[in-house]
């Protein structure tokens, strides 16, 4: 039986790995067939188009490599501060939902419900076609400038196809964030809620310091995904203008007719920003738990 | 039940091996791609779907315009009939992709003629003739007041991706030493999203897009396109480059439709045409034009009427042109550069001998 088993396995195993194989052959056959092998060498040349913004100095005579890396930390800028700002919305929520007030529950409940029905393409054209642009042309709001040139924010300038991607992103995963939360709070015992108000406990403070920790263990699997979600969610950023680096990817393919290395750069930017962020989880998952076990 | 669990398990992996190997050895044989067309007695064309006047999704939920024509006129020539052909709307930066990976047969798509997109070393497509000369441009409101590229320094522009406009407005700008911000979207909904709302002074594209744009504006008349033209754009249907069989029939269709403007044959007269070149043994030019006489579709792996089935279907150039351009459509894009040559244009076909 045992036997059998491993026949079967390494059956399998190299039928997969013949698939694979052949694969790879068809890749390597079409790609002689049309004349083109596989190379890196055009990421040197300079990219001959301008971007619209870059967290360091870019001009359209710099390298492709150096295009695609200023379109790398633009996805970077806005995945970490939808990371960041997803959060606190979600976790806002999520309480606000097994709160006892109905107002506040219900508030929540209506946006979960609401986002979560809408593509998330569909938000991210309403908040720039709509909401953004809908600003008028000149400057209006005191600390906060807004106009439908951009947002300025505290002498921090901000495009609107930046403000747009954040804001999408955030809503939507913060919706997500929320039910994912909610269910944390909810795995907690009913006793522990309790406890801590028959010690005087306020409310808010009995959450944060009693409920939502030992909620954590459940929260954390699930958000990692989330997170994830939001990263490789980014990429839609192209439909509302904004320079990531699926846009710069997109022109630098046209441009140079690599669309094979393009997309292989692209799929191991993702992966290497993807493994980080649940890398990171993970280290942040094992140290909640271990925290929690000492504790018991 | 447990070995059988494996053995469909086995089965399915088999199917997929075999299948894929099959795609593997259809890649390396030496058939042309006309043969698939013909055997299959369909022709899979890539378009943009989105464009007016070129290709575009009519309320009858039929493909229409100029680069659809041409996909009608190559079945016809192919397959003998124009009605056998699968659309395939396709965005800029997917079309290469498509047509190498052998999803399309035939790429109809606005798309720009270049050295690196006909290059082996490039994209390795195989260029028809010219179907359309464009150029590109630039839009602006009217009550702007910008007149020139000099006024627009400094602004941002709404350009579209993944075709050869964001590398000529930088060229553009660059030349003049100005600076500017480009916005830029995936499609050209979202290009005239962004340039109707306010966020860009201007938007650019080919002048035939902006004025098949313009035409679904609520106030086509307030948005003017500056004389600045930024590039030569010829456009033109392809193939994948290497298989000459296909590239010269698609090449010869174009150049057929050309000749017929030429001779004055059109969609009405054709049959009558045919009939007076048979009746009458000293048109020889035009006996063997129309495949009368000697063997010229043949030459082509096509049959020897293609010419007559391809004007049957979708008439001569100027026809195909009124059709979807001329100056009864909502588009109206004056003839111009692509009239004849004996017109005063860049239209024309080499002798069909």
């Amino acid at each position: 039986m045992r036997r059998r088993n491993l026949f079967i396995q390494l059956g399998i195993s190299i039928a997969l790995l013949a698939l694979l194989g052949l694969l790879i052959n068809n890749l390597a056959v079409n790609l002689i067939r049309t004349g083109l092998g596989l190379g890196f060498g055009w990421l040197a040349r300079p990219a001959g188009f301008a971007l619209a913004e870059s967290a360091l100095p870019f001009t359209p005579s710099d390298s492709y490599l150096w295009a695609l890396t200023i379109g790398w930390l633009n996805s970077l800028k806005v995945i970490v501060a939808g990371l960041v700002l997803a959060t606190v919305l979600g976790v806002a929520a999520g309480a606000a939902r097994s709160s006892g007030n109905r107002l506040l529950s219900s508030l929540a409940g209506g946006y979960v419900a609401l986002i979560r029905q809408v593509p998330l393409l569909l938000q991210l054209l309403f908040w720039y076609f709509v909401a953004f642009l809908g600003l008028p042309a000149a400057p209006m709001g005191g600390l906060i400038k807004l106009s439908n040139q951009g947002i300025q924010l505290l002498g921090l300038n901000l495009s609107v196809e930046f403000c747009a991607v954040l804001v999408g992103l955030t809503v939507f995963t913060g919706a997500s964030i929320a039910e994912i939360v909610r269910g944390g709070i909810n795995a907690v015992p009913r006793g522990q809620w309790e406890a801590f108000r028959s010690l005087g406990l306020a409310e808010g403070l009995g959450l944060r310091r009693i409920v939502l920790p030992q909620a954590l263990p459940a929260i954390l699997p699930a958000l990692t995904s989330q997170y994830l979600n939001l990263a490789k969610n980014s990429t839609l950023a192209i439909a509302v203008g904004y320079a990531d680096l699926y846009a710069v990817s997109d022109t630098t393919i046209t441009q140079t007719g690599r669309a094979i290395e393009g997309f292989l750069l692209l799929l191991l930017s993702f992966l290497l920003l993807n493994l980080l962020i649940s890398g990171g989880m993970a280290a942040f998952n094992s140290a909640v738990l271990g925290r929690l076990n000492r504790s018991r | 039940m447990r070995f059988c669990r494996h053995f469909s398990l086995f089965g399915a992996l088999g199917v997929l091996v075999t299948l894929l190997g099959s795609c593997a050895s259809l890649g390396t044989t030496e058939t042309s791609r006309l043969d698939l067309v013909k055997q299959r007695g369909e022709l899979f064309c890539g378009v943009s779907g989105k464009i007016p006047g070129f290709s575009f999704l009519s309320p009858e939920g039929t493909y229409t315009g100029l680069d659809v024509d041409i996909c009608r006129a190559m079945a016809a020539a192919f397959v003998g009939d124009a009605d056998k052909v699968q659309y395939r709307p396709l965005t800029a930066p997917e079309r290469f992709t498509a047509l190498r990976s052998g999803e399309i047969d035939l790429l109809s798509r606005n798309t720009t003629q270049t050295l690196s997109r006909d290059a082996a070393g490039g994209n390795g497509i195989s260029f028809a003739p010219v179907v359309f000369h464009d150029g590109q441009g630039l839009i602006v409101p009217k009550d702007s007041g910008v007149q020139s590229l000099q006024d627009l320094s400094g602004k941002a522009i709404c350009v579209g991706s993944g075709t050869t406009t964001e590398q000529n407005l930088n060229d553009a700008f660059a030349a003049l030493g100005l600076p500017y911000t480009p916005i830029k979207y995936q499609d050209l909904n979202q290009v005239v999203g962004g340039y109707l709302q306010g966020r860009c002074a201007a938007m650019t594209s080919d002048r035939s897009q902006l004025a098949a744009a313009r035409s679904g504006f609520a106030d086509p008349e307030e948005h003017v396109i500056l004389a600045d033209r930024l590039s030569k754009e010829p456009l033109a249907p392809g193939v994948v480059g290497g298989d000459q069989q296909m590239a010269d029939a698609m090449t010869w269709v174009v150049y057929a439709l050309i000749e017929a403007e030429e001779r004055g044959i059109t969609q009405a007269n054709v049959d009558a045409m045919v009939k007076k070149a048979e009746a009458d043994p000293s048109q020889a030019a035009l006996r063997r034009f129309l495949g009368v006489d000697g063997d010229l579709g043949s030459k082509l792996g096509l049959p020897n009427d293609f010419v007559v089935k391809a004007i049957r279907a979708t008439g001569n150039y100027g026809e195909i042109y009124d059709r979807h351009l001329g100056p009864d459509t909502e588009v109206a894009i004056p003839r111009g550069a692509n009239r004849l040559a004996e017109d005063g244009g860049l239209m024309i076909a080499p002798p069909f001998t």
